[in-house]
């Protein structure tokens, strides 16, 4: 990056395989979770549909906390983790959470069934 | 099936080129075993992504031919209805057993649940070492040096164990399962090509009373994680009656036969098309996992699924109108280079090989997807070490079906290491 670019803040994602493996990725605001991990190889979440929510592919546990704060999830996103397996309360589809600068310091785990 | 196949002649169809773009119709089944439903696709795709068309045998219907049209649709299951059928044709007999893959929700998930932990991940790993070692079992008996049908041999028997292990059903017997998963996916409209819809009919009932004699003896012991012993237990299917119990036995019958055993031979005949890319496998067997999703999508063994639009909905600048019914090409969408680079080539390490649509998408996509991919995995993990080369001798032959892209024959001689 050009030095007298402006600075802008990178928020910091943190992707936990089910043995506890974690990945750290520091991301651009704007995209998803889901492309968080795929454009940084991070294992786990294969996302075959490219992000259409259509494959459950991308699935993702959260904390409790982050989950509430994230607001609910869309009918769609419902109907396609009523298929995946070990879902959770808190679980989500990572290619429909956008990452914004909230969401920097972030912990998402990664269920055992997508490696 | 072999006497099926001798009577197909081969028929030549119009250069789609010449055909006016509103009578182009890509369904005849005999279009695809020729290998002439390519150009045909590549037309529409080309001028027309959203296209109708009328056909004699399956009235009007809708085509979709590009990748994120039908990413579009199949992940729509509110306005696009998998009822009463997911194939292109109608029942002339008005024999349809009812099964999940053809259901909307609520029923749908409530059917798919119980039977899909047979194959969930957790499962397929405990299955893992079996299913290896029963196909060292089947690679270590090939003839080496001399050349045999491949699909017999190797896909058909392979994938018709795996069966017989997922319904714990009795191992000597298991070839009743292919039989009855051929007879099950034989298309109404090649009629003259051996078996009617009444014969076909037949022949799935004698399928039902062997598997309800398989359904009494489960539901007397504990249950256990087969498909058999998993709907005798469970509440969402343990009252369905007998014709709904027979066409959820069909779906998986044949959603883990027919689409597996053809991607078991497409891979090999794939492999002596590209000559290259077995070399790069042979220096390279980490790529497998990734060679495999790219065997799916080069062979997509399931041409299209279809749907009833609820509502009228708009795509591609067209109006698709309610009662309408859509044809979700998937083997025209895996070659769409919009979304996939040279698409035509078989590239073992393509970039972003899983984005694919042949397992399809939304809540009806693949229940099976896991298990498939890893008995294509293991298969090629135990072929490497012992052959140096599988020379397919001659050009394979298709299954004539616009649903079902297989081989019935595809000869094949090994090297030895
Ligand atoms: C390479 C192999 C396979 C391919 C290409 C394939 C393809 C497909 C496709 C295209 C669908 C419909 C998706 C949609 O409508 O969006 C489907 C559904 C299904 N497949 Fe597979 N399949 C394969 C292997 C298997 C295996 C091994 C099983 C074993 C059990 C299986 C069981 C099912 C079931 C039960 C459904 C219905 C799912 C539902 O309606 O919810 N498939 N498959
Ligand atoms: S990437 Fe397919 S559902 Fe998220």
């Amino acid at each position: 990056m050009a030095n007298n670019e402006q600075d802008t803040f990178m928020p910091t994602i943190c992707f936990v395989e089910h043995d506890g493996t974690e990945h750290s990725v520091t991301v651009n605001s704007g995209i998803s979770l889901m492309e968080a991990a795929v454009d940084n190889d991070v294992p786990g979440i294969d996302a075959d549909c490219g992000g259409a929510c259509a494959c459950a592919t991308c699935h993702v546990m959260l904390d409790k906390d982050w989950f509430e704060a994230l607001g609910d999830r869309e009918a769609t996103e419902e109907s396609m983790l009523a298929l995946a397996a070990e879902v959770t309360d808190t679980s989500r589809l990572a290619c429909q959470i956008e990452v914004t600068d909230a969401l920097d310091g972030i912990k998402v785990r990664m269920p055992e069934s997508q490696f | 099936m072999n006497a099926v196949n001798d009577l197909m002649k081969p028929v030549a169809f119009p250069n789609p080129y010449d055909v006016p773009l509103q009578e182009l119709d890509p369904s005849p089944e005999a279009l695809y075993d020729s290998g002439q439903h390519w150009a045909y696709f590549e037309r529409l795709r080309n001028e027309a992504p959203v296209h109708y068309c009328e056909n004699e045998a399956f009235g009007g219907f809708w085509n979709i031919t590009k990748f994120n049209d039908i990413v579009e649709v199949d992940s729509n299951n509110e306005v696009f209805s998998s009822e009463p059928n997911i194939t292109i044709g109608e029942s002339k007999i008005d024999f349809s057993p009812p099964m999940f893959i053809a259901m909307d929700n609520p029923k749908h998930d409530a059917q798919r649940k119980v039977v899909s932990p047979a194959v969930a991940p957790m499962q397929l790993a405990e299955l893992e070492s079996l299913i290896r070692g029963r196909v060292a079992t089947v690679l270590d008996n090939l003839p080496v040096g001399e050349t045999f049908n491949w699909v017999d041999a190797v896909s058909i028997e392979l994938t018709t164990q795996m069966l017989a292990t997922l319904f714990d059903f009795p191992f000597e017997e298991r070839r009743k399962l292919t039989y009855w998963s051929d007879i099950a996916v034989t298309s109404p409209n090649v009629e003259e090509y051996g078996v009617s819809e009444e014969k076909r009919r037949d022949v799935m009932l004698e399928c039902l009373e062997y598997f309800t004699g398989l359904w009494n003896e489960r539901i007397k012991r504990p249950k256990k994680n087969d498909f058999i012993s998993l709907l005798a237990h469970s509440s969402a299917t343990a009252e369905m009656d007998p014709l709904e119990y027979l066409g959820n036995l069909m779906l998986l019958i044949v959603g883990g036969n027919d689409t597996t055993r053809s991607s078991m031979s497409g891979g090999v005949y794939a492999m002596n098309k590209f000559p290259a890319e077995f070399k790069k496998l042979q220096e390279n067997p980490k790529l497998i996992p990734n060679m495999v999703s790219e065997i799916i999508r080069w062979q997509t063994p399931l041409a299209h699924m279809r749907r009833i639009a609820k509502e009228d909905y708009e795509i591609g600048g067209k109006t698709i109108r309610k009662g309408d019914k859509v044809i979700m090409w998937y083997i025209s969408g895996n070659r769409d280079q919009d979304v996939i680079e040279n698409p035509d080539d078989f590239l073992i390490d393509r970039k972003r090989a899983r984005h694919h649509v042949s397992f399809g998408f939304g809540v009806h996509r693949c229940m099976g997807n896991r298990l498939a991919e890893m008995q294509l995995r293991i298969l090629w993990e135990e072929l490497l070490p012992r052959f140096s080369r599988i020379e397919v001798t001659a050009e394979p032959q298709r299954v004539r079906s616009n649903f079902v892209m297989g081989y019935t024959h595809l000869p094949v001689k090994l090297h030895a290491k």
